[in-house]
């Protein structure tokens, strides 16, 4: 004998599809906490442990969660409906909101993707510091995640630490480039303004107290026993489910993925500094807090490696096609004037061709694939972020945790709504 | 001076260094699909940094699947799975960028298909591939066959139309007055 | 009260003396959606300290909160979501918009965007820039808690439009 009973959760209209049906007389299922024990849950898409705007969908048992599904797109800004109505040189501004954790990351990608189709020479002192940007922007963005993960497991000063040396880069990065978090330093050819001087020596004292700091942190929670059963065993994800999904960056390396871009991949002069790559064992995400905060010394060694090879010179690629004039040189000649107008008015031509260009970012392999049909603007601007190749995997890594587990889970593994949605 | 100009600190040596990979790695899979590898552009002498493969629908999945799986191949990685419109027919071109650890080297496939046709799923080749080709739908509309859970996922279940398609305008706004409901359907076993 | 509504000499002490009261423990509702989120974290850590205003206690919970404080991106999608947000909040309640991607849209005029907050709740602050500096988000919170003392925001006009409607029968 069967009767349906009509639920009404979460502002569900009654109707016939929302119905469940329970068995009367009940046949003992063992999984079943009572009887008709299962609930079904909706978390997020505002919820103070998920990442900016991320829904999660949940059955639960108790606290199991048995089965659930993932949404997103309550961030999306269109983007790539963007890239293909606005100039290069727009969409510089565009780029750092994709990780705005770390946006000179994204501009460092941008940049570079648009000189590979023009064929444009960078000059070497602009490359250091794109390196040294590159290399900040991901120790704050790795001290912010894992200090996220933290305060949703209840360890609150941790994070605090964190911020303190986050405020002192973002001080550094505004003595740079004016702005704190949404940067728009770089430009196509080369470095909006440069370096103040005496920037590469304030630098390299940030090095040293983020690292006197980093330390003190690690001793924070890094042998807890509270941090351990919370985070050892807890969403553990191995090497062929990592690679099947398509992660890449920390978690894949927590995983025992061996592959980092920065060194198979070489590109500026990352064959010139010496870093070590961290890896993973378990694949749990104490292994990926490990690997993140092991990955922020390697970081902090490459920018004092890079702040002692800086040389003075040119910021700026002296290509025509690229090279923003001047004020002096706008307000006093005719060509500068009428150069400095048609590069504004117009936007400069990228010749046809197309490529795709990664980088190591700090969540892992960002890529912009950008198809050019010689004009402008570009015809697709694709933009590969990698938090949607890890916030599939949720589910999966979720599949009958407990949904303490799933807020640890979903703290490690880093997604930011900027480039998932993009 | 364009894509084929190599810049020494943007993988200036990347094209040269695996040429010669791709040339056999190019031979190898014409001779085992020789009816499905449409096309092959080489980097030198088109505008491209990879080499690009145009696959036909029909033999899709198994040439991802000899490319991810293949002594000699092994790309394992699927890098990104997106698509462009072309406004000429065919009108959409889906896109895969492959990597391999193995080699270090990157290639990409293109398969053609014109407005309402379908492309048979790589979620059999990678699990991975199930967003992308929901994004693929939502934002272009090409329906992907085989696919376990073809919905939308960037705009709302409600929305109509496919944003990224070149006839959509930028600002085609739409509203919705309540948020989109649990969806219990697909919490069931 | 009098019979045009205007108040008497006590009710007026007695509001100004809630308003301070009100002011000084306004507890924030965080809807961080995009980069902005990342700015308001900054200004509750403790270099720009919000505590200091009475506004430390972040309460993620809309039945447990005074001040909505809607920084980042809205979407079309997450735009019911926000008024659903809004409408479960207890009176007495205060919007800021932080941001220029919350106040009008910012920089995004596209097909997925709600160009502004205010085309579906009622804002009392706005806080420009994108992100605005922690400095800028704590000078809108000083300003509101000024508009909060003098009763010009929104939730008094409408307790005022209330007691109207009510005194005149």
């Amino acid at each position: 004998m069967e009767k349906t009973v009509k639920h009404r959760e979460f502002g569900l209209p009654e109707s016939p599809n929302y119905s469940i049906t329970v068995d009367v007389p009940h046949e003992s299922d063992p999984d079943d906490l009572w009887k008709d024990s299962r609930v079904y849950v909706n978390i997020g898409p505002t919820h103070p442990a998920m990442h900016g705007a991320l829904r999660m969908c949940a059955r639960l048992n108790g606290e199991t969660i048995e089965k659930s599904y993932c949404e997103f797109g309550y961030t999306h800004r269109a983007k790539e409906k963007l890239g293909e109505n606005r100039t290069y040189h727009n969409f510089i501004v565009y780029t750092d909101r994709l990780n705005y954790c770390s946006a000179l990351i994204n501009n460092v990608t941008y940049a570079m993707a648009i000189e590979r189709l023009m064929g444009v020479e960078v000059p070497a002192r602009a490359v250091w510091i794109r390196m040294i940007c590159a290399e900040m922007a991901r120790v704050i963005d790795h001290l912010i995640c894992v200090g996220i993960n933290a305060v949703d497991l209840g360890a609150f000063s941790f994070f605090l630490y964190g911020f303190h040396q986050r405020e002192e880069a973002y001080t550094l990065i505004e003595k740079l480039c004016g702005a704190r978090l949404t940067t728009s330093y770089t430009r196509i050819g080369g470095l909006m303004h440069d370096a103040p001087p005496g920037w590469e020596k304030e630098v390299k004292d940030w090095v040293v107290r983020t690292r006197k700091t980093v330390q003190e942190m690690d001793k924070l929670l890094t042998n807890n026993r509270i941090w351990s059963q919370r985070t050892q065993g807890v969403g553990v994800f191995t090497r062929e489910q990592c690679m099947k999904y398509g992660f890449s960056g920390p978690n894949a390396r927590g995983s025992g993925i061996d592959r980092d871009l920065r060194r198979d991949q070489p590109v500026m002069f990352y064959k010139n500094v010496e870093f070590d790559v961290p890896v993973g064992k378990n694949g749990d995400v104490f292994d990926r807090y490990l690997v993140r905060m092991a990955e922020i010394f390697q970081s902090l060694n490459i920018i004092a490696q890079c702040a002692d090879r800086l040389q003075p010179g040119p910021i700026w690629s002296e290509d025509k096609r690229v090279r923003i004039p001047d004020k002096d040189v706008v307000f006093n000649t005719m060509e500068g004037m009428i150069h400095h107008f048609k590069f504004f008015m117009a936007g400069f031509d990228v010749p046809e061709g197309e490529a795709y260009t990664t980088f190591e970012a700090a969540n892992g392999e960002l890529g912009f694939y950008v198809v050019s049909k010689g004009g402008p603007r570009a015809h697709r601007m694709r933009i590969r972020g990698p938090s949607v190749y890890h916030y599939q995997a949720l589910s999966e890594m979720c599949q009958g945790a407990k949904i303490a587990d799933m807020v640890a889970n979903l703290g490690s593994i880093n997604i930011i709504a900027g480039e998932l949605d993009r | 001076m364009d894509i084929r100009t190599p810049v020494p600190t943007i993988y200036g040596d990347f094209a040269k260094k695996h040429m010669e990979l791709w040339r056999g790695q190019g031979e190898r899979l014409k001779s085992t699909f020789p009816s499905a590898i449409e096309e092959i552009r080489w980097p030198g002498e088109s505008a491209t940094d990879v080499p690009i493969f145009y696959v036909s629908k029909s033999q899709l999945v198994e040439v991802l699947r000899f490319l991810k799986e293949a002594d000699g191949f092994e790309y394992q990685f699927l890098s990104d799975l997106t698509a462009t419109d072309e406004e000429v027919e065919p009108r959409f071109e889906v896109v895969y960028q492959l990597a391999s650890f193995v080699s270090g080297s990157r290639i990409r496939v293109k398969t053609r298909v014109r407005e309402g046709e379908r492309v048979p799923t790589a979620t059999s080749v990678w699990v991975g591939a199930n967003w992308p080709e929901r994004e693929v739908w939502d934002m272009f509309g090409v329906r992907f066959e085989g696919h376990p859970d073809m919905r939308r996922i960037l705009m709302d279940e409600r929305w109509e139309g496919h944003p990224l398609r070149k006839d959509y305008p930028l600002r085609g706004y739409q509203l919705f007055p309540d948020p989109m409901p649990i969806n219990v359907d697909l919490l069931k076993d | 009260m009098s019979k045009d509504g205007s108040s008497s000499f006590l009710t007026t002490r007695l509001d100004d003396f809630v308003n301070w009261g009100r002011k000084h423990a306004l507890w924030p509702l965080p809807f961080g959606t995009s980069c902005c989120g990342i700015e308001m974290m900054a200004t509750f850590a403790s270099e720009y300290d919000i505590g200091r205003f009475g506004a430390e206690a972040m309460r993620f919970s809309p039945r447990q909160s005074d001040l909505l404080i809607v920084a980042g991106i809205v979407n079309t999608k997450m735009a019911p979501v926000l008024r659903n947000i809004y409408d479960q909040m207890a009176e007495p309640k205060w919007v800021m918009s932080m941001g220029a991607c919350a106040s009008s849209g910012g920089i995004f005029n596209v097909y997925s965007v709600t160009q502004g907050i205010d085309t579906i709740i009622p804002v009392d602050i706005y806080v420009p820039g994108c992100p605005p500096s922690p400095e800028g988000v704590l000078h809108a919170l000083l300003r509101l808690q000024e508009k909060i003392q003098q009763g010009d925001t929104n939730f008094h006009r409408r307790e005022r439009e209330a007691k109207i409607g009510g005194g005149a029968q």
